[in-house]
């Protein structure tokens, strides 16, 4: 499976946020997108989750499931997660897996373990912090299989530990074929990437 | 035990334990002695046993009203004082006072289909008691709404004081209001003196009323309070995981 | 179909669990028709003749002004993000927020219209009928306020910018369904025909308000 981006151009409000991009992913890779702020990170992945439009180039998976569009394929953790406060941690994992899932089957028990909170998946997500919320976004991506992940500055909010948890998860996910591409400023974790640079140097 | 002793929500609650039985087997004894009165005192010459709805109606528009002035204390010991009880006694005070209104409405209603003929009369006392009504509900949503129960309360505090200043007014208006509109048809109730035999058995089922009504606010005060630590140990539960994680 | 179940069952427990939300619109509606007589009179004749207007307005007012925060919501916290990247068409996931919307705010409303018509004195024997035409026409007051709510989304603006956007388009809903009510309190003419071309408008606002509910949320993504 590979993930194409070819001559990828994209204009929001106006203001041209990046032209002439090109890069490659294939199964078992990562990449990470670096640039300083505004140099269109975001939009790069909000673009492949389909949540911004294309204004030119072309993006393609080779070897997906054919009739499902990337955005279908693919995992978004962006800067909000997702949680609504009055529903439980378990409730809000089961709600986006259930939504999300095109096959295969639902983990929940094993997707929270694996972020270290099922002690308190009964609880309220409004009684959560800063981190566990983002560590129960981080579950979704567990719970069910997707093969791309897209993760916007997944690290933030994260303590060591949890950033050493999250690394773990996104090391087992590219061993077992899948893609990473992900937004960030610094070090994540992952083992020799690819680097695309985006905007001026 | 002193009065002071009651500020710490511990010992409150050690008291209503204590003292909740005792305040229920009175309020059914009352209730008892009271609803069988009424069933002796006199039927209207006009209007028959139908009358005998004002013992349930009158004491229950007492306490709708009651209660909202229990609020508006509480609002101010919420507000001035800090009271870390007069929030809860806010809050739990009134769901009790828009039953209690909502009793006054519907017992209303059912009396004014025989006298009225319809069920529903745009009456300036039925008609303040159902602005009452509006404004409870206007407060259950304002706690409702809120997802810090502090913020809540002290917002409900200040509407409740609002409330407070703007019901004669409201009163005054709507009295006004419907005697410019209905002129003659007007319904005014009783006009004669009351007799010892409405009197008594009315005034028992008032005194009756108002102990459910403190039953009922104590017990609603202290599951405030127990939901409120409820909510403490699960933000504890939720961060002492955080701190072992880390 | 499953994440249809789901997205539908998440958004009703939401509602009811989130600050008695799903109250609120029947609340509202209590008040306004309440308000109704203080500015019209306590004269019951009159009300009763005014009655199943009145609880139209009041029943239009408390759909649209409980859409405002449909979508707003699920916009804020990120939701709306992957509810976009579902295999479900955006459609589907426009209509489910809407069915659990009606059910939750729409349906309490045509519950406590008995109650409401009992102060406004309207007949028992209207009272089947109006209900009737609130059973129908309330999911085409909801359907078409999806729309208003989705481009409120889009520009960034809530509040009354629905209400604009969408009361001129709920007007022939409006006259269908007060002259079915009405025919069956003053007659002459019959129940069938405003009510059928009222079914007609609701079933008609089914089909469009998600498709343009959607093609507003898309839209609002640049």
């Amino acid at each position: 499976m590979q993930l194409i981006g070819d001559n990828l151009r994209c204009v929001r409000g106006g203001r041209e946020v990046f032209a002439d991009l090109n890069f490659r992913v294939a199964s078992g890779e990562a990449m990470v997108v670096t640039g300083r702020n505004g140099a269109g990170k975001s939009s790069l992945l909000r673009v492949i989750a389909g949540l911004v439009h294309l204004t030119g180039g072309q993006l393609s998976l080779d070897g997906g499931i054919p009739e499902a569009s990337v955005a279908e394929q693919a995992h978004y953790l962006g800067h909000q997660d997702a949680l609504k406060p009055s529903l439980s941690v378990a409730e809000n994992l089961q709600f986006w897996a259930e939504f999300l899932r095109i096959e295969g089957s639902i983990e929940i028990i094993p997707a929270l373990q694996a972020v270290d909170l099922q002690p308190l998946a009964d609880l309220p997500a409004a009684y959560l912090s800063a981190g566990q919320r983002r560590r129960l976004s981080i579950a979704r991506l567990v719970a069910i299989k997707r093969p791309i992940w897209l993760l916007d500055e997944p690290t933030s909010a994260l303590d060591v530990a949890s950033q050493g948890r999250l690394a773990k998860l996104m090391r087992a996910h590219i061993a077992g074929g899948g893609m990473i591409i992900a937004a960030t400023h610094g070090p994540i974790g992952l083992d020799n990437p690819r680097e695309l640079q985006m905007g001026p140097q | 035990m002193a009065i002071i002793d009651l500020a710490n929500p511990t010992r409150f609650i050690a008291l209503v334990n204590r003292v909740l039985p005792w305040l229920i087997a009175v309020t059914v004894l009352l209730f008892a002695i009271g609803l069988a009165r009424t069933m002796q005192a006199p039927d209207d010459y006009q209007q028959g046993a139908t009358v005998k709805i004002m013992y349930l109606h009158v004491p229950a528009a007492w306490l709708g009203m009651m209660a909202w002035g229990i609020m508006s204390v509480a609002a101010l010991g919420t507000l001035v004082w800090r009271h870390p009880l007069a929030d809860v006694a806010g809050k739990a005070a009134a769901p009790i006072g828009a039953a209690f209104t909502f009793i006054c409405l519907v017992t209303g209603s059912l009396w004014g289909r025989p006298t009225w003929g319809t069920y529903w009369v745009w009456d300036a006392r039925l008609t303040s008691m159902l602005v009452l009504l509006l404004l409870y509900l206007g407060v259950m949503a304002l706690y409702w709404t809120a997802d810090d129960p502090n913020r809540g309360s002290r917002a409900a505090a200040i509407l409740s004081l609002v409330g407070a200043v703007n019901l004669p007014i409201i009163k005054f208006s709507v009295d006004w209001w419907n005697t410019l509109h209905q002129g003659s048809s007007v319904f005014r109730m009783g006009g004669s003196t009351i007799s010892p035999s409405i009197l008594i058995p009315l005034l028992i089922m008032a005194i009756a009323f108002t102990l459910l009504f403190v039953t009922l606010h104590l017990a609603a005060m202290r599951n405030e309070i127990l939901r409120r630590r409820v909510r403490t140990m699960r933000l504890m539960q939720a961060q002492e995981l955080a701190e072992a994680h880390s | 179909m499953s994440a249809f179940v789901s997205l539908l069952k998440r958004d009703m427990r939401l509602a009811i669990r989130v600050g008695g939300g799903a109250l609120m619109g029947a609340f509202f509606f209590l008040i306004v028709v309440v308000m109704m007589p203080f500015a019209v009179g306590p004269d019951l004749g009159l009300l009763s003749r005014l009655g199943p207007a009145i609880l139209w307005i009041g029943a239009l007012l408390a759909s649209l002004l409980a859409l405002d925060r449909l979508f707003a919501t699920d916009h804020e916290d990120g939701s709306l993000d992957l509810l976009m990247m579902g295999d479900m068409p955006l459609e589907l996931v426009v209509a489910a927020k809407a069915v659990a919307h009606w059910l939750t705010t729409g349906l309490p409303l045509v519950l406590i219209t008995p109650l409401l018509a009992l102060m406004l004195n309207v007949e028992p024997k209207a009272l089947g009928p109006l209900m009737l035409t609130l059973v129908v026409g309330t999911p085409a007051l909801t359907f078409i306020g999806l729309v208003g709510a989705a481009l409120s989304v889009a520009l960034r603006r809530g509040g009354l910018l629905l209400a604009v956007l969408v009361l001129p388009l709920t007007v022939p809903v409006l006259i269908f369904g007060v002259a079915a009510a009405n025919t069956a309190i003053i007659g002459p003419t019959p129940f069938g025909p405003p009510f059928t071309i009222l079914c007609g408008l609701s079933l008609m606002s089914l089909v469009i308000g998600p498709v343009a509910a959607a093609a507003a949320l898309r839209h609002g993504l640049e």
